[in-house]
């Protein structure tokens, strides 16, 4: 199957609707077939991405729900709105819908798919059928979770540590089951992805001169790749030990109930940068956006993605330095763990590198950009604070961890996903939005979620621990101001849910407000259903190359 | 200047040698971060206004790292992050490694509660005392699920394993009471398993402990003397087995640890419990005649007062036989001679 032979979008027939006039011959996918079944049945990577965005936003909504039930039963020592067992499965699916239904896909599945093949210069992804699938793979998946919690949910965490999720009389099966089906989308997604960005980029685009986004999504597609089989795997052996009893990590019978936790952190550790690395390639463009700046240091920003993705694979064992391993392999998971800081560091330097002699304008995907400088470098080195084996015997499972991981996975990763979703708005829809809007809502949420997740880590430092439905007395003040933060937020993301709407359908039209030299905006706004009118663009230049024509020569290195 | 420290980071008071020996560390990460991100923070916040935009579409030079700020990019963020790892490996091989001297004590996680015991006795549930000073070794497992053994004051967790002993030492600086926190998510009332370390001056100690084990000696002479007298322990017990059930007992009492309208009946003889008015109380053989025939008189911590009164409906030898049958169901645990050891060989 050649990629050309099958992009052709079912539906209406192209051009005969009149408000197409601009692009003649050449609607923009929006418009480009008004059937449902045009939307539903289109192999259209475009398409395919806003339908991932519905579907994710509206996942995202869901757990945000459960985790303000969380923070409001927690406003007090005792019991608050609900008992123990619904407290317990709240933060469980809290996990589960955000990391699975929500954070995992977020960036790749809706700004990966639309901007992938845009920012090669193709006319789609390399297998748009497969990328169909891996969409309604994703859908079936999160049916059978949605089955499972509303027949009662589970009370295990989203770790799922085994022998209590072995025993657990909740409804454990279905819900892992989803989270089986739903790895094979994010292998589908990552498959496509790769091939995608080998045999699909135009010519003048070599490995070097690709958008840093998609070496971004590149690293994280191999990730994908390679994990997912081991936590889809992981999830079938515990639903079967939960159905049938078979006595896999039970000690009686000669199981291991430690194998559950290295099998879980080989794919979890990883999957963090599944949700991390994207983000990160997202900044790349925005940073050299805003500022007007080819990024500094490229090739340090490539190869750091790559250099997470891989020793990502070896630091797993940081998770259980109290779990009973050797001080030996503590040792070695512990040295590793540093080496992900070290590439991460060299990602911020050269982001705030590519600011040096550029052009800043102070737009809200670069407040977005301030938030997520912050929550990485803070999240980041937190992480390396845990990291540090004597450190951790202290920090473990306590809400320091917490905190830590919603600054550098969650606070990183919704940063970059607001920020694309302002950044590529215009591309996507052709309109844009309230920019003053845009600043206050970005202004609510970085202060929400500082005050939601600061107070956290000193709850961990001074003790408290993960998943507790009742707490001593003394822990009381921090978390109400956790509770107090975490309204802010929410009210960050209504405006924010508002303004979008309303720009949706009365924005104004715009093509390229930014005025962004990314590949992505070398087409129209909305793209064509094949992206590219006439004849093939060509990339003389690399992407952000905002140097003035006539003194084009590369000046001296800093 | 470390008590400032410590209230500024919200830590808890430093109680054991080896929260003594990471805070520091602690001070120096924890620091780092803040002033690494307010570095990077204030460049940024510079560099935005110095390089604001000036016209629309305004063009920039291309600007490119050369190999020294790369070099530096990599190996300033490395060399801290390495000297962070030694510093923490260091301290966490002492962690792991018990002095020879250690003194041994078992650990028993199950949901939801703790259970301690010494090798050569008592037992407890839920209250684990030590001498300040003296070096503890805690040999730690789990009979249901994961567990984690954490007491904030001393900076220490370890992990309760089902069928694996793990272990975690500590010395604790000065007597006190510190809490036992669950770490590791059980189920239901993971947030209700709590526990305290109660550290002794080492002389209070050691009286603390002589007396425990004599006040088992008594009671196993005490029982050797009623059953010179009396049909036998064991036929009393059964007898007031099948009494708790016809009596109804056993709809409010569990007997087999887990909590339920009224205490558990499992261990509940010789246990210390704390009372609603704030005192203690020993559980005798006098207090729980006491409790069935007057059950006001003395409410456990935590219980309603809904318990109706035996009076009249139980005869003498009858509640003497509900009595030796709560006194059989002492903890599985409960060793009354030296320790076996553990399961598995500890670790080394």
């Amino acid at each position: 199957m050649t990629p050309s032979s099958s992009i052709a979008a079912p539906g209406a027939a192209p051009g005969h609707e009149a408000h197409h006039d601009e692009h003649g011959d050449h609607p923009s996918y929006l418009v480009d077939g008004t059937t449902v079944k045009s939307w539903l049945l289109t192999v259209d990577h475009k398409r395919i991405g806003i339908m991932y965005m519905f579907w994710v936003l509206l996942f995202f909504l869901v757990g945000g729900i459960f985790a303000l039930m969380i923070r409001l039963e927690l406003l007090t020592p005792g019991p608050t709105i609900m008992d123990a067992m619904t407290y317990n499965r709240t933060f469980t699916l809290h996990g589960v819908v955000m990391i699975f239904l929500f954070m995992i896909p977020a960036i790749p599945a809706i700004f990966g798919n639309f901007m992938l093949p845009l920012m090669l210069g193709a006319k789609d992804v390399a297998f748009p059928r497969l990328n169909l699938l891996s969409l309604y793979v994703y859908l079936a998946g999160a049916g059978f979770a949605l089955w499972g919690m509303l027949n009662g949910g589970l009370d295990t965490g989203w770790t799922f540590y085994t022998p209590y999720s072995a025993h657990t009389t909740t409804t454990v099966a279905p819900v892992l089951f989803g989270a089986f089906i739903i790895g094979f989308s994010s292998i589908l997604t990552g498959m496509n992805f790769i091939v995608t960005a080998h045999t699909m980029r135009a010519p003048g685009i070599t490995w070097f001169k690709m958008p840093l986004f998609v070496w971004a999504l590149y690293a994280t597609s191999c990730i994908q790749v390679l994990a997912t089989p081991v936590i889809g795997l992981l999830l079938l052996l515990v639903s079967a030990e939960n159905l049938f009893n078979l006595g896999m990590f039970d000690v009686a019978r000669g199981g291991d109930p430690v194998l559950f936790q290295h099998l879980f952190w080989f794919y979890s550790h990883p999957a963090v940068y599944i949700m991390v690395l994207p983000a990160f390639g997202v900044m790349s463009e925005v940073v050299s956006t805003f500022s007007r700046k080819n990024i500094f240091g490229y090739r340090a920003v490539a190869y750091s993605s790559v250099g997470i993705a891989f020793v990502g694979f070896f630091a797993w064992g940081h998770h259980m330095f109290v779990s009973g391993q050797s001080t030996f392999d503590a040792g070695i998971f512990g040295a590793l763990s540093m080496l992900v800081g070290v590439f991460t560091a060299i990602k911020v330097f050269n982001w705030v590198g590519t600011v040096y002699k550029g052009a800043v304008e102070f737009t809200t995907p670069f407040a977005y950009f301030c938030g997520f400088l912050f929550f990485t470098v803070f999240g980041g080195m937190t992480g390396i604070a845990v990291a540090t084996v004597s450190l951790d015997v202290a920090w473990h499972d306590t809400y320091f961890v917490v905190a830590h991981f919603h600054f550098i996975m969650v606070g990183a990763t919704i940063m970059a996903f607001l920020a694309a979703l302002h950044y590529w708005f215009p591309k996507m829809f052709g309109k844009t939005y309230h920019e003053g809007w845009g600043l206050v809502s970005a202004a609510l949420i970085i202060l929400g979620f500082n005050a939601t997740f600061i107070p956290q880590f000193l709850l961990g430092n001074a003790g408290m621990p993960r998943r507790y439905y009742e707490y001593p007395e003394r822990f009381q003040a921090l978390n109400v101001a956790s509770t107090a933060g975490a309204s802010l937020l929410a009210f960050g993301f209504v405006i924010i849910a508002l303004y979008l709407t309303w720009a949706l359908i009365y924005g104004k039209r715009v093509d390229n407000p930014w005025g962004s030299k990314g590949y992505e905006w070398l087409t129209a706004s909305p793209p064509p259903t094949h992206n590219f009118v006439g004849p093939q663009p060509t990339y003389p230049e690399e992407p952000h190359f905002y140097v003035d024509p006539k003194k084009a020569e590369v000046s001296d290195a800093v | 200047m470390s008590d400032l420290a410590n209230k500024l980071l919200f830590l808890p008071e430093r109680a054991s040698t080896f929260a003594d020996r990471i805070d520091f560390l602690h001070y120096f990460v924890v620091g780092t971060t803040m002033v690494a991100s307010a570095g990077v923070g204030l460049a940024a916040l510079f560099m935005f206004f110095r390089y604001r935009r000036r016209v629309e579409n305004q063009t920039t030079e291309y600007v490119v790292p050369n190999l020294k700020t790369e070099f530096l990019f990599v190996s300033v963020p490395l060399v801290f992050f390495l000297a962070w790892f030694a510093i923490g490996f260091r301290d966490f091989t002492w962690f792991t490694t018990p002095p020879k001297d250690s003194m041994d004590v078992y650990v028993m996680g199950k949901q939801w509660m703790w259970k301690f015991s010494y090798p050569e006795g008592p037992n407890g549930v839920n209250v684990l005392h030590v001498p300040a000073n003296r070096p503890v070794r805690l040999l730690i497992t789990s009979r249901d699920v994961i567990h984690s053994f954490f007491v904030p004051s001393f900076r220490i967790k370890m992990d309760a394993l089902p069928g694996r002993y793990t272990q975690a030492w500590f010395e604790a600086t000065k007597p006190g009471t510190y809490q036992v926190l669950c770490t590791e998510y059980c189920g239901l009332s993971h947030s209700k398993m709590l526990a305290e370390v109660v550290v002794m001056a080492p002389e209070d100690y050691d009286t603390w402990i002589k007396e425990q084990r004599r006040g088992r000696l008594q009671d196993r002479q005490d029982a050797l003397a009623d059953n010179s007298l009396v049909p036998g322990t064991a036929r009393m017990a059964e007898q007031g087995q099948k009494l708790a059930g016809t009596q109804g007992c056993l709809k409010c009492h569990s007997v087999d640890g887990s909590q339920h309208i009224g205490p558990t009946f499992l261990g509940m003889y010789d246990r210390m419990e704390h009372l609603q008015d704030g005192q203690n109380i020993r559980v005798d053989e006098a207090y729980i005649t006491q409790s069935m025939m007057d059950p006001g008189a003395h409410i456990v911590a935590g219980y309603q007062n809904v318990m109706p009164t035996y009076q009249g409906k139980l005869q003498g030898p009858e509640s003497a036989a509900i009595v030796e049958y709560i006194k059989s169901l002492r903890t599985a645990n409960v060793r009354e001679g030296a320790s076996e050891g553990p399961a598995y060989d500890p670790i080394q």
